[in-house]
C-alpha cells in the first residue's frame, strides 16, 4: 500500500535540546566528525488507494495542522514513498545484517 | 457530569456562600491531577463538576480548569492530540465568546491552551533534559486577570513544579508583544528551572479570562500537602487562584 512521507523538524532558532544531548554524547562512542544534530519526526501516512492529488493535498493539510506547530517546527517534506526504491533499500540494508 | 466526589469529607468550606459557582475540571486520557484541581476548587468555595473530554457539551459550568498530567501520553507534542477532544472545540469558543468563560491550563493544560491557539507559544522539553520537581517560586506579573485578581501585583509565591516539557518558547515578536501588553501572568523567581524565554512561568490572553501557567497551584491548598513558602511557612498560595476566579464569578452575578 502506497504510503506518504512527511518530515518535521524544529526550527533553526529553536534550541533543540534533545539534538544537543545526542550531540554531546557522540563523541563519547568515538564519534568526532559532528558538530551538531537536530532530532526530527517523521511520519509515514498509508493510503488504502492510489495517492491521488487530493489525498496528497489533505497530507500536507495535516501536515501542517496538527503533526507539527509551526511556532517550534518546520515540515520540511511531504511526498509519495517510493515503494521500489523502498525495497531496494532493504535489500541492500538485509545482507549487512547478516554479517 | 457530576460533581466530583472528593476523598475525605472537606465539610463546610469557609466560603460557603461562594459555592454555588460551577468550575469544570477536564479530564483527558492521560489526566493526572483532575482530582487535586477539584479538590482545590472545594477548597476555595467553590463545586467542581467534572467534565470528560469526549463530552459535546461544557454543560451549566462557569469556569473551566485543564489540569495537569500527559494527555495521550504526550504523544506528538505535549497537549497536541487533546486539543483536538470534541470538548476542546466548546471551550475554545467559549473563552473566545463574549461571555468569556474563564479558563486556567495547569502545566498540560497550559500545554493544551497553546495547541488550541488560545494562547501564543509553545512549551518544548526543558533545556537541562531533566524531568523536574521541586517548590518554586512565581512573582505575580499581572493581578488583572480571572485568576489573579486576590493577588497583589509583585507577590511572590510558592507552588510546585513539576514538569519534563515546560520550557516556554515564542517568538521575539510575541514575547515583545506579551511583555508590552503586560500579559505575561507569572515569572519564575531565583531560578528559571526549564530555559523558558525571558523567565515567563504563565501568561494570559488579551481578554484576561485565559491563564495558563506551567507550575501547579493545586498542590499548594492544604498546609499538610503544600510546598514550603518563602516566609518557612507551608504554603497554600495555590488557594488564590481559584478564589480570585470565584470572587470574579460572585461579582458578575
Amino acid at each position: 500500500m502506497p504510503r506518504i512521507v512527511v518530515d518535521v523538524m524544529p526550527k533553526p532558532e529553536i534550541l533543540d535540546p534533545q539534538g544537543k544531548a545526542i550531540v554531546g554524547a557522540l563523541p563519547r562512542l568515538g564519534f568526532t566528525a559532528f558538530s551538531g544534530v537536530r532530532q526530527g519526526k517523521r511520519f509515514e501516512l498509508t493510503v488504502e488507494g492510489p495517492v491521488t492529488d487530493q489525498i496528497l493535498e489533505q497530507a500536507r493539510e495535516a501536515a501542517a495542522t496538527m503533526l507539527s506547530n509551526p511556532v517550534i517546527e518546520d515540515v520540511v517534506n511531504v511526498e509519495v514513498l517510493d515503494e521500489t526504491a523502498a525495497a531496494a533499500a532493504e535489500d541492500v540494508a538485509a545482507p549487512t545484517e547478516a554479517e | 457530569m457530576s460533581e466530583t466526589p472528593l476523598i475525605g469529607d472537606l465539610g463546610e468550606t469557609p466560603s460557603a456562600p461562594l459555592s454555588g459557582a460551577r468550575i469544570g475540571v477536564v479530564t483527558f486520557p492521560g489526566t493526572l491531577d483532575d482530582r487535586d484541581a477539584a479538590r482545590a476548587v472545594k477548597l476555595a468555595g467553590g463545586t467542581p463538576v467534572a467534565l470528560w473530554h469526549a463530552d459535546s457539551e461544557l454543560g451549566d459550568v462557569d469556569a473551566v480548569v485543564l489540569p495537569g498530567g500527559f494527555s495521550y501520553g504526550d504523544y506528538l507534542r505535549a497537549g497536541a492530540i487533546a486539543r483536538f477532544a470534541p470538548l476542546m472545540a466548546k471551550i475554545v469558543d467559549a473563552a473566545n465568546s463574549d461571555a468569556k468563560l474563564p479558563v486556567l491550563g495547569i502545566c498540560n493544560g497550559f500545554q493544551i491552551l497553546t495547541e488550541a491557539h488560545l494562547l501564543p507559544g509553545s512549551m518544548v522539553k526543558n533545556d537541562h533534559l531533566k524531568f523536574i520537581c521541586r517548590d518554586q517560586t512565581l512573582r505575580v506579573e499581572n493581578n488583572r486577570t480571572a485568576w489573579t485578581n486576590q493577588f497583589e501585583e509583585g507577590q511572590e509565591i510558592t507552588v510546585v513544579l513539576k514538569n519534563q516539557d515546560g520550557q516556554y518558547v515564542a517568538d521575539e515578536k510575541t514575547l515583545d508583544e506579551l511583555e508590552g501588553e503586560g500579559r505575561v501572568a507569572f515569572r519564575y523567581v531565583g531560578w528559571n528551572p526549564n530555559g523558558s524565554r525571558r523567565g515567563i512561568a504563565g501568561i494570559t490572553n488579551a481578554a484576561g479570562n485565559v491563564v495558563g501557567l506551567m507550575p501547579h497551584p493545586e498542590h499548594a491548598v492544604e498546609p499538610g500537602f503544600a510546598p514550603l513558602g518563602a516566609d518557612g511557612h507551608y504554603s497554600t498560595d495555590g488557594l488564590g487562584f481559584f478564589a480570585s476566579v470565584l470572587s470574579q464569578l460572585v461579582e458578575a452575578k
